[in-house]
């Protein structure tokens, strides 16, 4: 029988939950756990400039493994600064663990350096959070933080330690077993059979699927379903990379910046059979006009979810893929080649434009470039605005974890350490950042790590010397009383990415851009590739906020 | 469902939760963030069983109950929610401490 440290045992459980990389940044009251880390020396520690960077790097190893992930911060400021990074992980449902350290229980309530109420905080962003009070909890409360982070509807687990608890010493008799995912949430029979004949009824029915499918690993039951069926889909923001976007169904992504035919294709539906989405603002515009005339199925793992923000005719509650399994025998195989005419009318009347999408200079351009120099299985991460809409209408996505992007909380700053964290799980894949200026600079500071850590990524900087996103609604929306949005002091991002050790280039400096953009890509490495743009390159079409989602504002109305 | 509906019932929720000392925290945040007025609570260890309490809740009806009933099943400390009528004992039983 041994003695242990609280710290040795945190380490420990983790090592026993599979962790072999865990990201983030030392201080005064996690000092003991990274001493523990020093002294096991197996688990890889990447340090993040920033607890932010490690909050999202942790979300890139999960997003594309979908295994739950572990970052560190320590008390205070390390513990408010990561805050983001798990809030964004809540409202995108991604399972990752957050260790923070805390001052010891004793000082804990007399405002002690570098205290902050870690648990009070962390409450609504979390899926769950713990205080560990005592060493012997760390035994439950780790391995519980991982099932919790995994079952159901995955999401963020805090768990915040006091330094007491880290410096405690117990023997260990045994070790608990890892914590695991529960069994999916297999769907009643009943509802799941109306379903099926509600939609073999349909004449006109669409399915609309969102994270969900990504989060069960249901993409190759949606294909059969849909096929089978001969049901059109449209991916949510979230769902982008749940079904091939040159898949003859998928009728691409809807909402705020669909192609106008997406939008009016879901006006006409008779039934909406939405799967692993949620029926955000952003996808539903108006909700009173979405989809007006048609009859709901609501598949959702979250039974809150479902008749949340629009009453559904049947709600069932279950995991995506088993629903979608179970429905693959129920769903007749229908024609349903009147339906499809009709969208393929649309799509002809009202298709998606990508003005251009030729010219590597252009912000289309260079997506549509760099997406030809990629193989399928590049990881793509964005960070958050214009560009980020760009990517998701541009971008051929077919596989399914290789789209990272901030859907639910829209954090700037998420898609360039969460492209670290993609290239630390998968360092023999392409990882490609398309980020802005704007966004950018939000995170700007992990360029160091990435530097350090030497993995292939490539960041493509869109810059409009601009908040280009907030830009276009002030020209549109607010008179064209352009405030607090333009970065007038150009700055030199190639110099500055040099500065900190990563190679860089400029495409507007380029004699032949197209080829620059080709040698950038296929050099293995870290890479900044700068690319100028217009600020009043506005990303069309768009529904105003508020607004129905087949009144779309377009490049020439 | 969003929009507030404010009428004269009330409704009372039994919740059996975890016993530690975030549990309240955990559930009359829910109930804060989303403006959702509670105007009695009692709060009681379930005897016999060291690990578990009673949270007695008497909340306004109105069209958001349902959303926020699930939202309080989700918690992980909550175990179980039983809803209850408006007569219920509970308050009126402890009604003469409050006079």
């Amino acid at each position: 029988m041994q003695s242990y440290t609280g710290a040795d045992i945190i380490i420990t459980l983790l090592e026993r939950q599979g962790i072999k990389t865990i990201a983030g940044i030392p201080g005064g009251a996690n000092l003991p756990i990274y001493d523990a880390l020093a002294r096991n020396g197996r688990i890889r520690h990447v340090l993040a400039r920033h607890e932010q960077g490690a909050g999202f790097i942790a979300q890139g190893m999960t997003r594309v493994s979908g295994e739950v992930q572990v970052c560190f911060a320590t008390s205070g400021p390390g513990a408010t600064n990561i805050l983001t990074a798990i809030a964004d992980a809540r409202l995108d449902s991604i399972p990752i663990v957050c260790i923070t350290g805390q001052v010891p229980s004793s000082l804990i309530g007399t405002d002690a350096f570098q205290e902050v109420d870690t648990y009070g905080l962390s409450i609504p962003i979390t899926k769950h959070n713990f205080l560990v009070r005592n060493i012997a909890e760390l035994f439950t409360v780790i391995p519980e933080a991982f099932r919790i982070a995994a079952s159901g509807r995955p999401g963020p687990v805090l768990i915040d330690i006091p330094k007491d608890v880290q410096q405690a010493r117990m023997e260990v008799h045994s070790w608990p077993d890892p914590g695991t995912p529960d069994k999916p949430i297999a769907p009643e029979r009943t509802p799941l059979i109306e379903a099926a004949a509600m939609i073999n009824a349909s004449r006109r029915p669409i399915l609309y699927i969102g994270g969900g499918i990504i989060a069960s690993g249901a993409s190759k039951a949606l294909l059969e379903v849909c096929e089978k069926g001969s049901i059109p889909v449209t991916p949510t923001l979230m769902g982008l990379d749940a079904i091939p976007s040159d898949h003859p169904l998928n009728i691409g992504m809807l909402g705020m910046h669909a192609a106008r035919y997406t939008n009016h294709a879901l006006h006409a539906c008779d039934l909406l059979i939405a799967v692993g989405s949620r029926f955000d603002d952003r996808a539903t515009g108006r909700v009173e006009a979405f989809c007006p005339t048609a009859r709901i199925i609501h598949v959702d793992i979250d039974p809150s979810e479902i008749d949340k923000i629009k009453p559904s005719s049947i709600g069932i509650t279950g995991d995506a893929r088993l629903v979608l399994e179970a429905w693959i025998p129920e769903i007749r195989k229908t024609d349903r080649s009147e339906w499809i005419t009709e969208i393929d009318e649309l799509r002809k009347r009202y298709p998606l434009e990508l003005p251009g999408a030729d010219d590597p200079m252009s912000s289309y351009g260079v997506i549509r470039h760099t997406a030809a120099l990629l193989p399928d299985d590049a990881i793509i991460t964005t960070d958050v605005g214009q560009h980020q809409m760009k990517v998701a209408q541009a971008y051929p996505f077919s596989t399914p974890r290789t789209w990272l992007t901030s859907g639910g909380l829209g954090t700037m700053g998420f898609g360039f350490p969460t492209a670290i964290g993609a290239a630390l799980q998968a360092p023999d894949r392409p990882v490609v950042c398309f980020s802005g200026d704007g966004s950018f600079l939000m995170n700007i500071q992990e360029l160091a790590t990435l530097a350090e850590e030497n993995l292939n990524v490539k960041v493509i900087l869109l810059d409009n010397q601009s908040l280009g996103l907030v830009h276009q609604q002030q020209d549109l929306f607010y008179g064209s009383r352009f405030i607090a949005v333009n970065y007038p002091r150009k700055v030199d991002f190639a110099a500055i990415a040099k500065g900190f050790g990563v190679d860089a280039l400029s495409l507007g400096e380029a004699e032949d851009p197209s080829e620059a953009l080709a040698g950038a890509i296929q050099r293995p490495g870290p890479c900044l590739i700068h690319v100028p743009i217009d600020v009043y390159d506005k990303v069309f079409p768009m529904v105003p906020p508020g607004g129905c989602n087949t009144d779309m504002l377009t490049h020439t109305n | 469902m969003n929009t507030t509906e404010i009428t004269n019932m009330n409704t009372i929720l039994e919740l059996t939760v975890a016993n530690h000392p975030g549990v309240m925290s955990h559930v009359m945040g829910l109930f804060a963030r989303r403006a959702f007025n509670v105007d009695s609570i009692v709060c009681m260890p379930l005897p016999g069983n060291a690990g578990l309490s009673r949270i007695w809740l008497r909340v306004q009806e109105d069209r958001r109950l349902d959303q926020m009933i699930r939202q309080i099943e989700k918690l992980i400390d909550v175990s179980e929610v039983k809803r209850h009528g408006p007569g219920h004992e509970v308050f009126t039983a402890i009604a003469p401490y409050f006079e």
